[in-house]
């Protein structure tokens, strides 16, 4: 009975097919390691965003009269209010700490190289909606750290020659943010990006699997079609559209050994998740800042303005040069450079197991100035600390230039024709 | 299909056509869309000017008013304030006022109408946040300027006119509203002398 009822649907929409194609018999190479979870757990967390989010909306009342006291409303007065609320909040956070290990990751093992230049862009893509997603969300609760945050990082456009100043009060909707910007902010919030962000990860996953995953060794499991001894090539079954044109070494199906795999990573994930959640909601005044306790209030900046964790290295960059516009091209070039990173990248090694010294050296440094930047963002600004900024800028930065640099006749590893390990 | 009898020229006449008249629609479509992000008539309508009362503030004393949802910063500078502000031109961006960031009444030493009441908006040319008012202490920022204003976002900042340093991330000195006084202790921001 249940076997005609999939025929039935298999004959009008190939569900079995994608699913074998996509899960079952995708082949994943056989040596990922801790760096690999994090992709997964991203989703784990997006899924976290949406329905929390959802959630939320049903008893926010986005207006500039009504919005702070609907939050204390959700967190007072709502069953479950406060843990909806939580779950949020730090999901926001934990977006962006498995967002930047999962980035880090494709930084190590090259997995933004030829053939992923495009995967990597609709990643960065993503990375760049979320920022906005969180930007726009963070103005919601109307606090004062809210609306300061948003006045600031909405000037930055003033910043732009000619139509600058025409293009904030287009933003706003009014002379300062108002209740008209925190209302497109949330309609863009809870609908706009999340569809768009949704979109944007089913096209990365769909980039993924036509070029097949990375791995920790950057060596190709696809090899050409006849060049491997059958006791050789991977034991599993898999889809015949990636085994019709290459012989498959060094895999395993994605279903069921790495979602496996992950559920071991997820389980992790959530126990850590949890402890914040409901030990630490505020993260120490980093998740959620002191000053968004009180309400919104435009005559009066809050004495120490920064901006949430994740937003520091870029809010640094942005900092430390004394020049409006400069500035706002710095910030925006930070993140332009990591768009650029496949073709900074001349290289043809990818894992930075078989690079040259200077590469690792590279990538460590890169990794520290960005830390750096991230810590300074949340300090006040003092001579000193643009000082320490300046430089981890110049680091952030050089990195792109060095790789540029020595990447075009690098000194490399041989790279192993198979993934290493068992 | 391959049989089919082509007219290319008559076919890719007919896609340009189709496509020009689809991207006027598209755009046709797009304004009301932008559009309405513009303030509305309510949010224009609410720029009213703002009467306040000037006779009871100190010397070194700021007083904040609310014009347009901004900040404005009033001031009343002793003669000390006043004497200091021509000692550090040489570290100013704009000593002199040139870019017109205050009406032509406003041009002058002391970037107001009477010479010891500063009226500015209280939002740094930067990104807007709100400058600090640094009364006795700012030479913790700038040796031997003893107060001014400090904007706690990016480190900006200000004299007792308004007037911005150099080497801070703020391009131009503090914005003077249009403002008049129709009698001696009414300060009406908003509108020039003369209009009102």
């Amino acid at each position: 009975m249940s076997f005609k009822l999939m025929d039935w649907i298999e004959q009008r929409l190939p569900l079995m097919e994608a699913i074998n194609k996509h899960v079952t018999q995708y082949p994943a190479p056989k040596n990922f390691n801790f760096w690999y979870v994090f992709g997964i757990l991203a989703s784990v967390v997006l899924v976290n965003q949406l329905l929390t989010g959802v959630w939320l909306t049903m008893n926010y009342e986005p207006s500039g009269e009504g919005a702070f006291a609907s939050v204390e409303y959700i967190m007072r007065d709502v069953d479950y209010g406060w843990l909806l609320r939580y779950m949020h909040s730090t999901g926001a956070s934990a977006f962006f700490v498995v967002i930047y290990m999962h980035m880090f990751r494709g930084m190590m093992y090259g997995s933004y190289q030829k053939p992923r230049e495009l995967l990597w862009l609709f990643g960065m893509l993503i990375f760049l909606v979320l920022m906005a997603e969180a930007f726009m969300g963070y103005l919601l609760p109307w606090g004062n750290m809210s609306y300061w945050g948003a006045q600031v990082i909405i000037s930055i456009f003033g910043a732009i020659p000619i139509i600058g100043d025409d293009l904030t009060l287009w933003i706003r909707g009014d002379y300062v943010i108002s209740g008209a910007t925190l209302n497109r902010f949330f309609a863009l919030h809870v609908i706009a990006l999340p569809l768009v962000l949704v979109v944007l990860v089913f096209l990365h996953i769909l980039a993924l699997h036509e070029v097949g995953s990375n791995n920790p060794d950057g060596t190709n499991i696809k090899k050409p079609k006849g060049s491997v001894a059958p006791e050789e090539l991977s034991k599993f079954a898999f889809h015949e559209q990636y085994t019709k044109k290459y012989d498959i070494v060094d895999a395993i199906p994605f279903h069921p050994y790495y979602t496996v795999k992950d559920l071991v990573a997820i389980v992790i994930f959530l126990i850590i998740f949890c402890g914040v959640m409901f030990f630490a909601p505020e993260g120490g005044g980093y998740f959620i800042e002191a000053p968004n306790f009180e309400p919104a209030n435009g005559l009066k900046t809050p004495e120490h303005i920064a901006p949430v964790w994740y937003f520091g290295p870029f809010y640094t960059i942005l900092r430390i040069i004394p020049d409006k516009l400069l500035g706002a091209v710095g910030m925006f070039g930070a993140i332009i450079a990591l768009f650029m990173l496949p073709w900074c990248d001349r290289g043809v090694v990818k894992s930075i197991r078989y690079r040259c010294t200077a590469h690792t050296v590279n990538l460590v440094q890169f990794a520290i100035c960005f830390i750096i930047l991230g810590v300074l963002g949340t300090l006040p600004a003092s001579p000193l600390n643009n000082m320490i900024g300046v430089v981890a800028s110049f680091g952030y930065f050089g990195f792109f230039v060095a790789i540029w640099i020595y990447s075009k006749n690098e000194k490399t590893k041989p790279v192993p024709d198979r993934v290493t390990g068992k | 299909m391959s049989n089919a009898p082509v007219n290319n020229g008559r076919r890719r006449f007919l896609t340009a056509a189709t496509s020009v008249v689809g991207g006027i629609g598209v755009v046709g479509v797009a304004v009301p869309f932008i559009g309405s992000w513009n303030p509305s008539a309510r949010a224009k309508a609410a720029g009213a000017p703002v009467e306040v009362n000037v006779s009871k503030i100190e010397p070194g004393q700021l007083i904040r008013a609310e014009w347009r949802g901004k900040p404005v910063y009033v001031v009343r500078r002793s003669e000390e304030i006043l004497s200091g502000l021509s000692t550090h031109d040489d570290q100013l961006k704009d000593p002199q006022s040139e870019v017109p960031q205050q009406p032509a009444y406003a041009m002058n030493a002391h970037r107001s109408i009477k010479p010891d009441l500063l009226v500015a908006l209280g939002v740094c040319t930067h990104l807007g946040c709100a400058p600090t008012y640094r009364k006795g202490d700012f030479d913790q920022e700038v040796a031997g300027v003893k107060d001014g204003f400090y904007c706690p976002c990016h480190g900006s900042k200000f004299d007792m006119a308004g007037r911005v340093f150099q080497n801070v991330p703020a391009p131009t000195n503090l914005m003077v509203p249009e403002h008049s006084f129709p009698n001696e202790d009414t300060l009406l921001i908003g509108v020039s002398g003369g209009e009102a």
